[in-house]
Parts: structure tokens; C-alpha cells; sequence
């Protein structure tokens, strides 16, 4: 029996998914202060429906649902919530008491080898957030910088560096070769599997600041869009 | 002289209970180190199995603490002193005697994939690009520490239906192997349980070679599988193309 205080391990994890879970949950259903001139909560981005012509619910519902299935199927973020909220295991070499086990053979996890089409998607949903974050730059038509620029740049970025640090994407750039110097375009291929490997080695700690980021910077839209904070304009 | 207190599993398959020894500590000193001690002044028969005290070997795993651990890579001086420190011998396989376990079963695991099969006409020569992966799994000192923390076989006991880390180790430095022409994709999936794996990284946490055991052969092995048999794009490709190719 480990001796450690194993369980510290999971607490952040608990706290954190938990306390952003909540969050985003509530704003996601909220559907109001999701932009401000030129900037856009990433949680509604891109805008569909904001005058619910067809669709009578919060926009961010259509949204959420896409980068929420990425993370979900994310291979870092299985092993953060198998541990913290299903304790299967709890922690390494700790008993989690006798139940059924099938891992990802079975439904709902067998799901979680959609992965890669979580990825494509995500890349989609990336181009609109350049889009925003170049957008934020231009306040009524004139070039400009506030700090909400700054913030949405930081949160794509972050966001940018997450997905290219995805597993799957990695697979695909080249993992999936036997043999790099046997293929078409092997150079290139090998290249970009080798500098998204580099990238991959953080997965998790970008796993987490992206999600920090991606909290925080719908905050930040949320309390100038409700006139809770001023933006400041820096250019 | 400082002194620890070593609570040591002494029994065997029928079952067992913790015996408890104090062991004079010297500087430098590693649990192999205790072990041996005890061995020789104070239980001459109690069983422990050893032989570089090197870390090379992989012969000497064991729980400290509770952790699984080489016990010649685990120093004195990274344990805490003020309680007994506890020496178990590995949960997931049948013990022999005291500290000793039958790991057989991973041998016969080993039996059933199938070994390097080069392509016809192959012409051995490797670039180091093709061959940098391959070289990491190289590294496995056949400890089993990765598969005594698998909770799948450790806890659920799906020896049958799982093969283990180490195995998916191997199974990936065949797969990724620049001019092995076997595919053990369906075997991985149906005989040697990957989809059981629920990627907790535990297996990584343990590997005294520090082998990425999930990021660089489990996930990789899973995506391949993936390719396989739950993407539908490509499942479409392969069909197209194997349409074509019979047409031609």
C-alpha cells in the first residue's frame, strides 16, 4: 500500500476541470455579453444565429460542443479524468476496489477513438479564432490595440500550440510511417513529425494553459461586454 | 549508526505476513543493499532475486513503500526513516517465495507475436532517422515493473485478454521496424487487448529506463488501430484503392 499522499495528485486536476466545467457550462447557456466591439468570447466563436432566427438557444451551445469533444478524447485529458473522476486507477499502484473493466473497448469509450476528426475540427474552429484575433486589432474601422487584442492573440496562440501538440496530429504528420526514408515527401514528413514530437513532449502543460487561457479570456470578454471592466486601449 | 526499520513479506503462493528487521544504513546505501544485509546476517532465507545491483538487469523489481521500484535503483536516502519501510514483492504476479515472484507469464506472452519478418529482397541498410524511434524501446531491461502498475493487470487481472506494457513495447518496436513486412495491427486489437488500455500513463511513471512507454509506442500502437479500423475515411481509401488495384 502506497504511503505517499497520493491523492494530492489529483486534487488540481478535480478543482480545475471541475471549476471549468462549471463555468463554462453557465456561460454556454447564458448566451448574452459574448462580444464587444471588436472582440469575441472563442466560447461563441464563430457567431451563429445571434438573432435566433432557427436556433432558440445560446450560440455557444453550437460551439462548445466541438472543442468540448477534443478535449474529452484529448489522450492527456483521458488520463487526467480516468484518474480524478473515474479512479481507474485513482493513482499508480493504488487499489480502485473490485468493478467491471473493459477500458476503451466498449461504448461510450471505444468513442474516444474519434479523436482525430475532434482534431480536423478543431482546426476549423482555430481559423476563426485567428480571424477574431486579427479582427480585435481594428476598432471602428481604425488600427488599434487594446487589451482584450492582446488577450484574444495570447489565447489563440496557446490554443494553436495545444492542437499542433495533439497526439493524433502527430501520428499523421509521419508516427504512422514504418519507414520515414521510404515515402514520398519524406524529408518533410519526417520534419514535421520530429518538431511536432518536440511540441508533443508538453502536451499536457499546454493542455492546461490553453484551457486556463480559453476560460479567462471569455471572463475578460464577459466583463467588458457587461460594462464590469473598461478596456483598456494600449495603441 | 543510523538504523531503518524494514518490514519485508516473508511467505510464499499459500500466503504470508510482514517480518520486520533493523538494518545498520551507510552512505550510498540502495534497498538491494538492505535486503542483502538482512539476507546475510539476519534472515538467511529469505528470497530476493538479483543480479547486476546496476539497474541493467531487471531483476531485482519489487513494492517500496508501495511504489513499484527497482530495488538497486531506490536509494535509502529518498525514503523517509521515521516509519518502516515496506518491501513487497509485485502484486500482479503469483509470488514463489517471500520477495520473489513467477513472471513466466509474460514469456509466454511473448510467444504469441510474432517475430521480426524482414521484406523480401529487403537491403539491410537503416537510416538513422528510420531507426531512431525503435532505438528507445531497445532500451527495455525487461523489469515487468510496467506491467506489475498496469491496473489492468494488476487490479482486473485481464491476463488473458491483455498482453501489458512491455509487450505493446515490443510490439511497437517491431511495428515501427523500417523493413519488417508483418502487420500485428489485428492481433493488437483483438488478442492483445490495447483497447483495454486506458493510457493512465502509470506504466511511463515506473520505467527505471524512462522509456515514453505511452507516448511513444501505447498511443502511437492506438492511432495505428485506429487507422485500422475505426477511421471511415481511410477504411474508404483502402477500399477504393483495393477496388482499383483489382481492377488493374
Amino acid at each position: 500500500m502506497r504511503r505517499d499522499a497520493w491523492w494530492l495528485e489529483l486534487l488540481p486536476v478535480i478543482v480545475l476541470l471541475g471549476a471549468f466545467g462549471i463555468y463554462a457550462t453557465l456561460r454556454a447557456f447564458e448566451g448574452t455579453y459574448y462580444e464587444w466591439g471588436p472582440y469575441l468570447s472563442p466560447f461563441y466563436s464563430p457567431l451563429i444565429d445571434p438573432r435566433h432566427r432557427w436556433w432558440p438557444f445560446s450560440p455557444a451551445l453550437l460551439i462548445l460542443i466541438w472543442p468540448l469533444g477534443f478535449r474529452v478524447t484529448c489522450y492527456y485529458y483521458r488520463k487526467a479524468y480516468y484518474r480524478a473522476f473515474f479512479l481507474d486507477p485513482p493513482a499508480c499502484a493504488v487499489s480502485e476496489g473490485v468493478k467491471r473493466y473493459r477500458g476503451e473497448t466498449a461504448f461510450p469509450f471505444v468513442l474516444q477513438n474519434l479523436h482525430r476528426y475532434f482534431l480536423y475540427v478543431a482546426f476549423v474552429f482555430l481559423i476563426f479564432l485567428w480571424h477574431d484575433a486579427f479582427h480585435a486589432f481594428f476598432f471602428d474601422g481604425r488600427m488599434g490595440v487594446g487589451v482584450g487584442t492582446l488577450v484574444l492573440l495570447f489565447n489563440v496562440i496557446l490554443l494553436t500550440v495545444y492542437a499542433l501538440s495533439c497526439h493524433s496530429l502527430r501520428h499523421l504528420s509521419g508516427g504512422k510511417l514504418d519507414c520515414f526514408s521510404c515515402v514520398t515527401f519524406a524529408a518533410p514528413r519526417h520534419t514535421a513529425w520530429r518538431w511536432l514530437s518536440i511540441l508533443n513532449e508538453r502536451h499536457m502543460l499546454y493542455a492546461w494553459i490553453s484551457l486556463i487561457t480559453v476560460g479567462l479570456t471569455d471572463l475578460y470578454v464577459r466583463l467588458v461586454a457587461s460594462g464590469a471592466v473598461r478596456d483598456l486601449r494600449l495603441l | 549508526m543510523a538504523e531503518a526499520i524494514f518490514e519485508l513479506f516473508r511467505g510464499n503462493r499459500e500466503g504470508g505476513q510482514p517480518a520486520t528487521y533493523r538494518v545498520p544504513i551507510a552512505p550510498g546505501m540502495v534497498v538491494l543493499d538492505a535486503l542483502l544485509y538482512i539476507q546475510a546476517h539476519l534472515a538467511f532465507d529469505l528470497a530476493v532475486r538479483w543480479n547486476c545491483k546496476a539497474g541493467k538487469c531487471g531483476s531485482c523489481s519489487a513494492e517500496v513503500n508501495g511504489r513499484p521500484r527497482l530495488t538497486c535503483k531506490t536509494r535509502m536516502d529518498s525514503l523517509p526513516l521515521e516509519k518502516p519501510i515496506t518491501v513487497h514483492p509485485m502484486k500482479a504476479f503469483p509470488v514463489i517465495k517471500d520477495l520473489v515472484t513467477d513472471v513466466s507469464w509474460n514469456y509466454r506472452v511473448n510467444k504469441k507475436i510474432p517475430p521480426f519478418e524482414p521484406r523480401p529482397g529487403s537491403e539491410w541498410k537503416m537510416y538513422q532517422e528510420d531507426v531512431d524511434r525503435v532505438q528507445e524501446f531497445r532500451k527495455c531491461i525487461e523489469c515487468f515493473l510496467c506491467q506489475n502498475v498496469c491496473h489492468v493487470l494488476r487490479e482486473h487481472d485481464k491476463v488473458e485478454q491483455f498482453a501489458g506494457p512491455r509487450f505493446f513495447v515490443r510490439v511497437a518496436a517491431l511495428e515501427m521496424h523500417p523493413l519488417d513486412s508483418k502487420s500485428r495491427t489485428r492481433m493488437l486489437k483483438d488478442e492483445l487487448g490495447i483497447g483495454l488500455c486506458n493510457i493512465t500513463k502509470c506504466c511511463t511513471e515506473v520505467c527505471p529506463e524512462e522509456i515514453h512507454i505511452t507516448d511513444n509506442a501505447i498511443i502511437p500502437l492506438k492511432e495505428r488501430i485506429v487507422d485500422e479500423f475505426y477511421d471511415p475515411v481511410l477504411m474508404l481509401v483502402r477500399k477504393i484503392r483495393g477496388a482499383k488495384q483489382e481492377l488493374s
